[in-house]
């Protein structure tokens, strides 16, 4: 993949005057490293195959577009939860909001503080699977976070941990704009449950790295926040190890833009790695999944379930992608991703993609848009229920199989009370 | 209860004419039932009823308890008390089959302007309806229809009959997709709703579900028109010569 000069010039010209955070010795490594990478492959332009459906603009210009900041007066999600909690303002840590950073069975710190000093094991990890994530396509915007990311959390996990770690983004100012980037790091067995909720900014580039390592499971539920102008890149790096388990759910309600990416590699045998997401969008709104699994283990599961419910000219994107390395046999691959169009000025668009080279796997894949089916509608209306409760249903109905992908019960309650809330408001 | 006088009805999207005149009244305590060849227009009937989209009336008039039907959308004629239970219920997965009956129940109940079932009645009303019918909690629980067998999901439309308690109720086919106990099972719970203030139209293209819901009533329907009208035994008539006769003795 030749660079256009083009596409150098307008990079050098982005990055010029941008100073990476200060730290210690191997931050600045990690950060110098990361932006050699990035000045190499240059930022995105809507050129980019990979970048066709979603303009990259206002992702990378140099300032964040305004958001203004949305009240939603409602209960904040997961509020009933016990959980520690961990606040970002506007991408800056708020220790007034936090809970203290220490839980039984991991060890939880801030990427700021432990990118003062000169060594720490996250060395090791940081920025490590974003590097292997570029190829083979480049994700210029996650080498972007981890030369400009500056803070995030830090953790590892050695047990079994009994409440998860709740990142909650709040957002304040009209104009902000954050990085964050968070590094996680589960020993063999241990086990751990991440939440992430709120908007965090006007703009928001988010990864996070996560190493799963044998016997391990990771859990990972977030709801990106509701304020309509915010815009946000999210990476989600996984490592899987053998009879290892991640499991990662997204729920996605206005935003004008959101690009979301997984990259997924299966290294171990009998891991299991399912991603779903669900997302609701109204107007100018263009929501984005692009999702990259690879198989390089035996006897490996993976599942893609995404659901997009579209109205009003919103826009919906996935580009999927399963790769069955040479060996990975006995693979059991899984990808869905469909759409609810409730009107015609509303659009999908779509690239599922196996690449396959072992003989003996089970990979399958199906996409479709469509409108809500009238004999069901019909069926919920001769029962007495008006149309547009019927319809809110007909919704629920649809996203069901993304929002089943949570495995905690009360999680998925607490996901499908925010969903059925929000339709409901609507209503009024 | 249920009066249709000279209705005609096409289809929407095609120049074709499906009922071509119906006249019927089903007065509260009765039950009248429909047999009739296949393409006759029954199932029609009962769909201009309950207000699917897709069709057009050209004239004549339906009116339950004196309101004009057709003027109403179908979830108005479903407050107002009209009931159909489908032939082919619709699965709808990830809507639990209880949210749906509650959503249900307490949306014709605001219709109405009565008070909503708390979520505690409904559960104890349930349960009770449901045991007589032999649905189990599981049945309850489970997403619409979804993975029911025919049976069950008969059963399941007449528990809905059962928890929204119509005025007038259509029943399209019940017995199709039925094995004799199923058959047994759906007819035992009709007729524990057969009451003087309830109206019932069965239409059905055999005569042995009348064995199970004894009708008042019943009438022969032909290429969009109800030709003959008679007791029980036009329906053993039917049985036994088929409907070659009775069509032949109308042309």
């Amino acid at each position: 993949m030749a660079v256009t000069a083009k596409k150098m010039d307008a990079t050098a010209a982005r990055l010029e005057g941008m100073n990476l955070p200060a730290g210690g010795k191997w931050a600045t490594e990690a950060r110098e490293d990361a932006l050699a990478r990035l000045r190499e492959m240059g930022l995105p332009d809507r050129r980019d195959e990979y970048w066709k459906y979603t303009r990259p603009d206002t992702l990378t210009q140099a300032d964040a577009p305004e958001a203004l900041v949305f009240d939603a007066q409602e209960t904040p999600l997961f509020d009933g939860f016990d959980r520690l909690k961990v606040v970002f303002v506007d991408g800056v840590f708020d220790a007034a909001q936090s809970d203290d950073l220490a839980c039984e069975g991991l060890s939880i710190e801030r990427l700021a503080d432990v990118a003062q000093k000169d060594i720490h094991w996250v060395r090791d990890l940081y920025g490590a699977l974003e590097i292997n994530g570029q190829t083979p396509v480049h994700r210029p915007l996650a080498a972007l976070n981890s030369a400009f990311a500056t803070d995030g959390v830090v953790i590892h996990v050695t047990g079994k941990v009994s409440k998860p770690v709740n990142l909650i983004y709040r957002h304040n100012s009209n104009s902000s704009d954050a990085i964050l980037h968070h590094v996680i790091k589960l020993d063999a067995g241990a086990e751990l449950t991440v939440l992430e909720n709120g908007p965090a900014a006007a703009r928001f580039n988010k990864s996070m790295e996560v190493d799963v390592a044998d016997g391990a499971s990771f859990h990972h539920v977030r709801a990106q926040g509701r304020d309509h102008e915010r815009r946000a890149v999210t990476h989600i790096f996984g490592r899987l190890g053998t009879e290892s388990v991640f499991k990662s759910f997204t729920l996605t309600v206005n935003g004008r833009l959101t690009r979301n990416e997984a990259i997924l590699e299966l290294t171990g045998d009998d891991a299991v790695a399912h991603v779903a997401g669900a997302c609701l969008g109204d107007g100018d709104f263009h929501h984005d999944d692009t999702v990259f699994v690879t198989h390089d283990a035996v006897n490996c599961e993976s599942r893609q379930v995404y659901k997009k419910v579209l109205r009003n000219g919103a826009t919906g994107v996935f580009q999927g992608k399963i790769l069955v390395q040479p060996g990975a046999q006995k693979t059991d691959g899984y990808q869905i991703s469909q759409s609810l169009l409730l009107d015609e000025d509303s659009q999908f668009l779509a690239k599922p993609e196996l690449e396959i080279y072992a003989d003996d796997v089970a990979c399958s894949h199906g996409s479709t848009s469509g409108a809500i089916d009238e004999d069901a509608l019909f069926y919920l209306r001769a029962r007495g229920v008006p149309k547009d409760i019927a319809t809110d249903l007909m919704v629920l109905s649809f996203v069901a199989e993304a929002v089943d992908e949570i495995e905690n019960e009360d999680l998925r309650d607490e996901i499908l009370a925010r969903l059925e809330g929000w339709l409901e408001r609507r209503r009024d | 209860m249920l009066e249709i006088k000279g209705l005609k009805v096409q289809l929407e999207d095609e120049d074709k004419q499906i009922l071509k005149g119906v006249d019927l009244k089903v007065e509260a305590g009765k039950v009248h039932a429909i047999m009739g060849p296949n393409g006759s227009g029954k199932s029609t009937l009962s769909y201009v009823l309950s207000g699917k989209d897709g069709y057009e009336v050209t004239e004549g008039s339906a009116t339950l308890s004196g309101e004009d039907l057709l003027e109403l959308e179908a979830e108005e004629r479903a407050a107002l008390g009209l009931f159909l239970a489908f032939q082919y219920p619709v699965e709808i997965p990830g809507v639990g089959n209880m949210t749906f009956l509650r959503t249900a129940v307490n949306s014709q109940r605001k219709a109405r302007g009565e008070e909503e079932l708390s979520a505690k009645d409904f559960l104890q009303e349930i349960r009770a309806k449901a045991k007589t019918l032999k649905i189990d909690a599981d049945m309850l629980k489970r997403p619409v229809n979804v993975g029911f067998s025919g049976g069950e999901k008969k059963r399941n439309e007449i528990l809905q009959m059962a928890m929204l308690e119509p005025k007038m109720c259509i029943l399209d086919e019940t017995d199709s997709g039925l094995d004799v106990d199923a058959m047994k099972l759906v007819s035992e719970g009709v007729n524990a709703l057969r009451d003087e203030g309830r109206g019932f139209l069965v239409i059905t293209h055999y005569q042995r579900l009348l064995d199970h819901i004894k009708p008042d009533v019943v009438h022969i329907m032909a290429d969009g028109r109800i030709i003959k009208t008679g007791g029980p035994e036009l329906a053993l008539e039917v049985e036994k010569n088929g409907y070659a006769d009775i069509l032949a003795e109308m042309a």
